[in-house]
């Protein structure tokens, strides 16, 4: 009753609106420097995303039920310091890599059993996770970084695969395999059931806390893996790194469309608007724009983005 | 007399002026009236040219079925909502009351069933709140506060503590917080919905006690409630209203209780409603009030029947239904369903007993907004159509695209957001999904609220089609001619229990508003023979 005749390009833009501001993005920063638009920048733009592209594919999952995962940041640092110092000790990078991804896993059950069973607000929660991981991480180093120059892990942050670094490889499989679990599973139509009506999924006889549980627990290992391609860039682990990572992953995926009233967004989206922010800081960086400079640019060009995706979207209903 | 009280106050307190405390200018009729109101809603006219009148220093009482036009005459004299045609007259003055700001100007006060208290605000704040410079300009003293307060309940021989926070009041205090309050504005007209709907009977007592020390102060008290036993406690004159129609108006004792129940009810039935005759089979369901203990009355539901539950509005239908859903579970309610015994303690569990429900609040507990058609009819069964957790996309389909054309949902394509249906199809799709999960006891909440005619009709041949189908449905509606039209037998609830058991060709209206009100068998009874 309510549906009315929409003009072709309004839709066109409210569904790939992100996509629209990649594009105007891209052009802006390939007029403005020659050196951007080249083979060996772009592949090095895909490595600098993936690492957040990786952590806010979990965070994308966290935020269609309407929660939100602070502790993303810290995560990193602690699941790394573990992974490393089991790596030191036992010269098995497999081993340290499953230790750090079990870590991740377990601080997201952390987070999760709080949010899905004690119903403690997620901001609350992993706020207190954000303190509580880097906490333990600067513990287990004694706060200094630990460096190692030789394993298997080395690979994940430095290799390439048919002159395609491995980071990248890493999160196209994790964007598809997210993607496949939110538009094809059970769990996936459960997870933007939930955050659409929490408690009209409740009466359908959906496990709401259940699927609240398992995102957070996703999302903590799919930290915990970035956490792993991080420290194999920078053959080191470091109980400081991942300030501020929170805030890059909730800013792709919201660039990427996804409400963060629940119910709305997509996997693609959120690399999308992984993409827009890695773009424009390796831009701002070619360009040798000033660093405090950069800050206010992508901070108002996030707000010019999603303030242009509210208004398409409002045309659309 | 009465005007000298209520100058005495204003005096004291120096609360504003006494505005037409005096009374009428002389030869005007004192106290606030309509005339030839009219009041539409799309698909109902809720008020159908309504006289009514209240008098300075008296109470008031209106009756009336769910649905009868009560809370929206209520609502027109608070301001909250404009009248399509007819008048307002004040002490014989036509007035506009455009917004409830200008009613409580004109001295009238509204005290609805949600109460408005600011919880964490102390009882004397509340008291000024929005006119806080009675007790100072900028700073507000709390002693002066205190003291103003004070002032108020004394006069009204109150004792509540003006320091309590408001949040931490039961209802009752809570409700003469309001009172305090509408009469610390010089209120002379407050009008009162359903106050005693949470009270305990002390309570009403103590209530019932302000009212008469506000009466004396020459209040004119407009009074809606459910119940009527209170009306012969309370009310000078009655008003009884149906289908948006003053049907009857005098002096309170001049009918009877069934008289009055007599004259609410009468709604024309008509042929609205096709309602087949159903054939029941074997026994879905056996379930207790859970407040009535054993020797209680037992709800049962067989296969192939509608079973109605009637009752008041807040007689506790809809909460029995969540409670035996499992949605807020309690452990006294009992369902017996295939030979065992259950309280069911979550959705989930109900779903797998073979129970479904299309809530009361179609929009925050039915719907999943945002999503398509097809996920909504198909969020029951994601477990049956998945094989290691992988959604068969093509079973999906071909299920939701069953349901749509078997309740024919009318939608440009199973895609589209449910949010975009009209209501009748978003409450079939919400039916859909429990049918997709081939649920035999379906619970519907007032499914036909807020849908338009068309769409009821359809609502009532797809029950018809369930029962067909050997399904059981417990029907909630209080819309009466409804719930009696399309039940094969119906139980009665007052305060929380069965209170009675009726069957489709004894059940009248009257007799099931009696119940509903709380009136005894013989009560109900003696008015039948006397009628006769």
């Amino acid at each position: 009753m309510k549906t009315q005749r929409r003009s072709g390009l309004t839709t066109v833009l409210s569904r790939y609106g992100s996509l629209g501001v990649l594009f105007v993005i891209t052009l802006a920063m390939a007029l403005a420097n020659k050196s951007f638009l080249t083979v060996p920048n772009l592949i090095n733009v895909a490595r600098q995303v993936s690492i957040n592209t990786i952590i806010s594919a979990g965070m994308t999952f966290i935020i269609i039920t309407a929660g939100i995962d602070l502790s993303v940041g810290s995560l990193v640092a602690l699941s790394s310091c573990v992974a490393m110092i089991i790596i030191q000790a036992t010269g098995s990078s497999l081993l340290g890599i499953s230790a750090g991804i079990l870590v991740g896993g377990a601080a997201g059950a952390f987070n999760g059993a709080f949010v899905a069973m004690a119903g403690i607000p997620p901001f609350i929660a992993t706020l207190a996770g954000l303190t509580i991981y880097r906490g333990i991480a600067l513990i287990i180093t004694g706060g200094t970084p630990i460096i190692r120059f030789e394993g298997g892990f080395l690979t994940l942050g430095q290799g390439l695969v048919l002159g395609i670094p491995v980071p990248v490889i890493i999160m196209v499989v994790v964007v598809v395999l997210m993607d496949f679990l939110l538009t094809r599973t059970a769990f996936g139509a459960h997870i933007y059931s939930v955050g659409g009506n929490e408690e009209a999924s409740r009466l359908s006889g959906i496990k709401v806390g259940k699927v609240k549980f398992l995102v957070y627990v996703t999302g903590g290992m799919l930290t915990a893996l970035a956490g792993m391609v991080l420290m194999g860039r920078l053959s080191s682990a470091q109980p400081n790194t991942g300030e501020g990572f929170e805030l890059d992953a909730i800013a792709a995926v919201i660039l990427g469309g996804t409400s963060l009233m629940g119910g709305r967004g997509t996997i693609w989206g959120t690399m999308i608007g992984a993409f827009i922010i890695g773009i424009l800081n390796n831009g701002f960086n070619l360009m040798a724009v000033d660093a405090h400079f950069q800050l206010v640019a992508k901070g108002v060009i996030i707000l010019l983005a999603v303030l242009l995706d509210r208004y398409l979207k409002r045309k659309r209903d | 007399m009465s005007d000298s009280s209520e100058n005495k106050l204003a005096d004291n307190d120096g609360l504003g002026t006494p505005k037409g405390a005096s009374g009428s200018p002389a030869g005007l009729p004192a106290g606030l009236s309509v005339e030839g109101i009219s009041k539409g809603f799309p698909g109902v006219q809720a008020l159908d040219d309504v006289s009514f009148s209240l008098r300075k220093g008296e109470v008031h009482a209106i009756l009336g079925e769910n649905g009868a036009g009560k809370s929206t005459l209520l609502k027109i004299l608070s301001g909250a909502l404009q009248p399509d045609s007819g008048r307002i007259m004040l002490d014989g003055h036509e007035v506009q009351l455009k917004d409830p700001r200008a009613a409580s100007e004109a001295g009238v006060a509204t005290i609805y069933q949600e109460l408005s208290l600011v919880p964490w605000l102390s009882v004397a704040h509340n008291l000024f709140l929005g006119r806080e410079w009675m007790v100072g300009r900028f700073v507000m003293s709390p002693k002066k506060l205190r003291k103003k307060a004070s002032e108020v309940f004394s006069t009204l021989g109150l004792s509540l503590d003006p320091n309590a926070l408001a949040g931490n009041l039961g209802m009752a205090e809570q409700q003469l917080v309001e009172i305090s309050r509408a009469f610390s504005r010089n209120a002379r007209f407050i009008l009162m919905d359903e106050p005693t709907a949470s009270l305990t009977e002390t309570e009403i007592k103590l209530l019932f006690g302000k009212i008469e020390t506000l009466k004396k102060a020459g209040v004119g008290i407009l009074y809606i409630s459910h119940r009527l036993e209170e009306i012969s406690l309370i009310a000078d004159r009655v008003t009884v209203m149906r289908d948006g129609k003053s049907v009857y108006s005098g002096p309170a004792g001049e009918l009877s209780l069934p008289e009055l129940i007599s004259r609410m009810v009468g709604r024309s039935i008509g042929n609205h409603y096709p309602k087949e005759a159903a054939s029941p089979g074997e026994l879905l369901l056996e379930a207790n009030d859970g407040v009535s203990g054993a020797g209680g009355i037992l709800l049962t539901l067989r296969r192939g029947e509608v079973v109605g539950l009637a009752g008041l509005v807040g007689a506790g239908r809809t909460e029995w239904a969540r409670k035996a859903f499992g949605a807020d579970p309690d452990p006294e309610i009992r369902l017996r369903i295939g030979g065992t015994e259950v309280s069911v303690s979550s959705p989930r569990q109900a779903r797998d007993l073979g129970m479904g429900m299309v809530p009361e609040n179609r929009k925050d507990h039915g719907l999943i907004s945002g999503r398509s058609v097809l996920h909504n009819i198909t969020i029951t069964i994601l477990d049956w159509l998945s094989r290691f957790g992988i959604v068969d996309r093509r079973r999906q389909s071909a299920v939701s695209a069953e349901y749509i054309e078997k309740l024919s949902i009318k939608c440009p394509s199973d895609s589209v957001d449910i949010a975009t249906l009209s209501g009748g199809n978003q409450q079939k799709a919400v039916l859909a999904k429990w049918l997709a999960r081939r649920g035999n006891i379906i619970i519907l909440d007032e499914p036909t609220r807020g849908i338009d005619v068309g769409a009821k009709l359809e609502m009532y041949q797809q029950m018809n089609a369930l029962c067909r189908e050997g399904k059981g449905i417990i029907l909630i509606s209080s819309d009466l001619p409804e719930l009696l039209s399309m039940s094969d037998r119906l139980y009665v609830m007052h305060e929380r229990r069965f209170v009675a058991s009726l069957s489709r060709e004894e059940a009248s209206q009257e007799q099931v508003l009696g119940y509903a009100s709380g009136l005894t068998e013989s009560q109900i009874l003696q008015n039948g023979s006397g009628r006769v």
